[in-house]
């Protein structure tokens, strides 16, 4: 099948899970990402899997955590106040090195919010997020063929690391329909074992999935190996896009919805040409550290310009990562609201009046 | 052996030898064995996989030789429905404290119950948190003095002690519900056969089971082992009757 499909966003995440050869789903009803629960209520029995919704977030995380102990791949989706509930499961699902791949569909917070787009779950997301020293590896689309693509490459970054995977996204390419092409399909019965999984002693001895060590140097032991594998992610997983970044005075910092807007904007005003250029970190952990670091060091960089559907959470990073060699701006919008090209565009001329 | 001796008792292989870090005269070290030789009975070792969740429940990761999964505190009965629900063929088990099923965990329980999951549940009811060491449980009785209830148990500011097999058994996904003891010979030979009857609700596909199993915490509870014994017998008991209070049809 690799034919174009108009498909809504939400329910992209369930078809490109399923192709990605996951077959089980658990989750919870929240706003604004219903459409793939509800998708996947319908899909996966036609493919011979399991759907099930559960009583809380909480419980579904757990059910998670059962499923890929016992070696299958599984999926859920939430939005900011549901991951949030997931915490405590995601910190046991890291510590026990299980693999799991998750959407948070984020919207306007803190706390009941609205249900409005937002990328203000970036620290939530990238700097663990629950208790003990874990990290997810995080990736951030920025249109729908992406996420199918970002979706297939999840559940592998799952199964290699052993290690929870988010694809954080937000109600607006959650809610959008755009035309998406499946082009890799995985079967199920082709995944390779996970002779670590709680299947059943069967030619063996036991099985342990846990987290759990009392002895001090034992606990420490794991976490340095967990540790290990955050390095070697940090080394094999960096993906980034660079739009006419290479040669610009202006160098604008923005993922997900918000690099989207950012690139219209910029399109637009290297039309006229303004020197402005974009980069896109896709994984939001690992950041792309390096990559920042080498264009705030070229002596074209006049100055950076991050943009957030936040109050400022990402801009952290791009400080830490750039040692403030170059001035950083910063423009957030929050509350669900979205900024348009427009007022993109004249943050980045009061950035550029600033320079000259 | 001697020679003219044959063995007639040897503990069920299905546990290990690991040396076990529960307190002296505690129950647990009973209600392992007697499971495990159901489970031994049933030839159950290479299909089963037990969910041990926080508290006490939590030292059993290294006791049995089965596949074991540590879960977080009042968890265990999703991550068993998400055992089950992937792993159809496998034999699932949870073992819960009272503090981890009837407090922190009541919403996956009821729920785990009431969806009918075909798992088994092992809920030792003393009454107390025991590893967090003595807290006030949401079963423990009126008037008993805990860390955390230090004037005793009082159901004006506290709440009443709750009898989590007669709720669960107002459900209809429950295939079978009991309640037993093992403050005596008979009451272990009794908690042995309810165990029998709920792994072969899950066997036969009847749905959820559960055994409550009333139990001492002598460190906690501050007495000596027998004098616990005889605290179940004459304090829990009353509150908790036992007996079955749910058997489904073709059990």
């Amino acid at each position: 099948m690799s034919e174009k499909i108009l498909m809504k966003g939400a329910e992209v995440l369930g078809e490109a899970a399923i192709k990605a050869a996951c077959r089980l789903f658990f989750g919870y009803p929240i706003t604004p990402q219903n459409e793939a629960p509800a998708y996947m209520a319908k899909r996966l029995p036609e493919v011979g899997g399991t759907f099930l919704q559960a009583e809380s977030e909480v419980a579904a995380i757990n059910m998670l955590y059962g499923a890929a102990g016992a070696g299958h791949r599984v999926m859920t989706t939430s939005s900011s106040p549901g991951i949030s509930l997931m915490m405590e499961g995601i910190s046991y699902i890291a510590g026990a090195e299980l693999p799991v791949v998750l959407a948070n569909v984020m919207r306007g917070g803190p706390g009941l919010g609205g249900i409005g787009p937002a990328q203000a779950d970036y620290f939530q997301s990238t700097k663990g997020g629950g208790h003990g020293d874990y990290r997810i590896i995080t990736l951030a689309p920025s249109d729908l063929q992406e996420q199918v693509d970002l979706m297939y490459d999840a559940f592998d970054l799952a199964d290699e690391y052993r290690n929870p995977v988010m694809i954080l996204t937000d109600g607006l390419l959650g809610q959008i329909m755009e035309a998406v092409e499946f082009k890799r399909v995985k079967d199920p019965a082709t995944l390779k074992a996970k002779p670590w999984a709680a299947t059943g002693r069967k030619g063996r001895t036991k099985n342990l999935i846990t987290s759990f060590d009392l002895d001090l140097d034992g606990l420490e032991r794991h976490n340095q190996k967990i540790q290990a594998k955050y390095a070697l992610a940090k080394q094999k997983e960096v993906r980034f896009q660079d739009f006419h970044a290479e040669d610009a005075e202006i160098i604008v910092v923005a993922y997900g919805t918000m690099a989207r807007i950012c690139k219209t904007a910029i399109s637009h005003m290297r039309s006229e040409g303004a020197s402005v250029g974009l980069f896109r970190p896709i994984s939001l952990w690992p950041f792309p550290e390096n990559q920042i670091l080498q264009l705030a060091q070229k002596p074209s960089t006049k100055a950076i310009l991050v943009f957030e559907l936040s109050a400022g959470q990402m801009v952290e990073d791009v400080k830490m990562y750039t040692h403030d060699i170059k001035p950083i701006h910063f423009h957030g919008r929050t509350g669900g609201n979205v900024p348009s090209p427009q007022e993109v565009i004249e943050k980045i001329k009061a950035v550029q009046k600033e320079v000259r | 052996m001697t020679d003219g001796m044959k063995q007639i008792f040897k503990q069920t292989p299905y546990l290990t030898d690991t040396q076990r870090n529960f307190c002296p005269g505690c129950t647990h070290g009973t209600i392992h064995r007697v499971f495990c030789e159901v489970l031994e009975e049933l030839q159950l070792l290479e299909k089963t996989v037990i969910v041990v969740p926080v508290g006490c429940s939590t030292l059993s990761v290294d006791y049995f030789e089965f596949d074991t999964i540590q879960a977080a505190h009042g968890r265990a009965p999703a991550v068993a429905t998400g055992v089950k629900r992937s792993s159809p063929e496998n034999f699932v088990i949870t073992y819960q404290g009272d503090g981890d099923l009837a407090s922190i965990g009541t919403a996956e329980i009821v729920h785990a119950a009431n969806r009918g999951e075909n798992i088994t549940t092992i809920f030792v009811n003393n009454g107390i948190y025991g590893m967090t060491g003595g807290q006030m449980a949401p079963t423990s009785l009126i008037g008993w003095k805990t860390e955390t209830s230090p004037y005793g148990r009082k159901a004006s500011s506290d709440g009443n002690p709750i009898r989590m097999s007669e709720m669960l058994s107002q459900l209809n996904g429950p295939a079978y519900i009991a309640r037993t003891s093992v403050d005596s010979p008979k009451n272990i030979m009794g908690t042995k056969r309810a165990i029998r009857k709920a792994f072969q609700a899950q066997i036969k596909g009847l749905g959820f089971s559960l055994v409550e199993i009333l139990s001492t915490c002598p460190t906690n509870w501050g007495m000596n082992p027998v004098d616990s014994l005889k605290r179940i017998q004459e304090e829990t008991m009353n509150y908790y009757p036992l007996g079955e209070f749910k058997v489904t049809e073709g059990l």
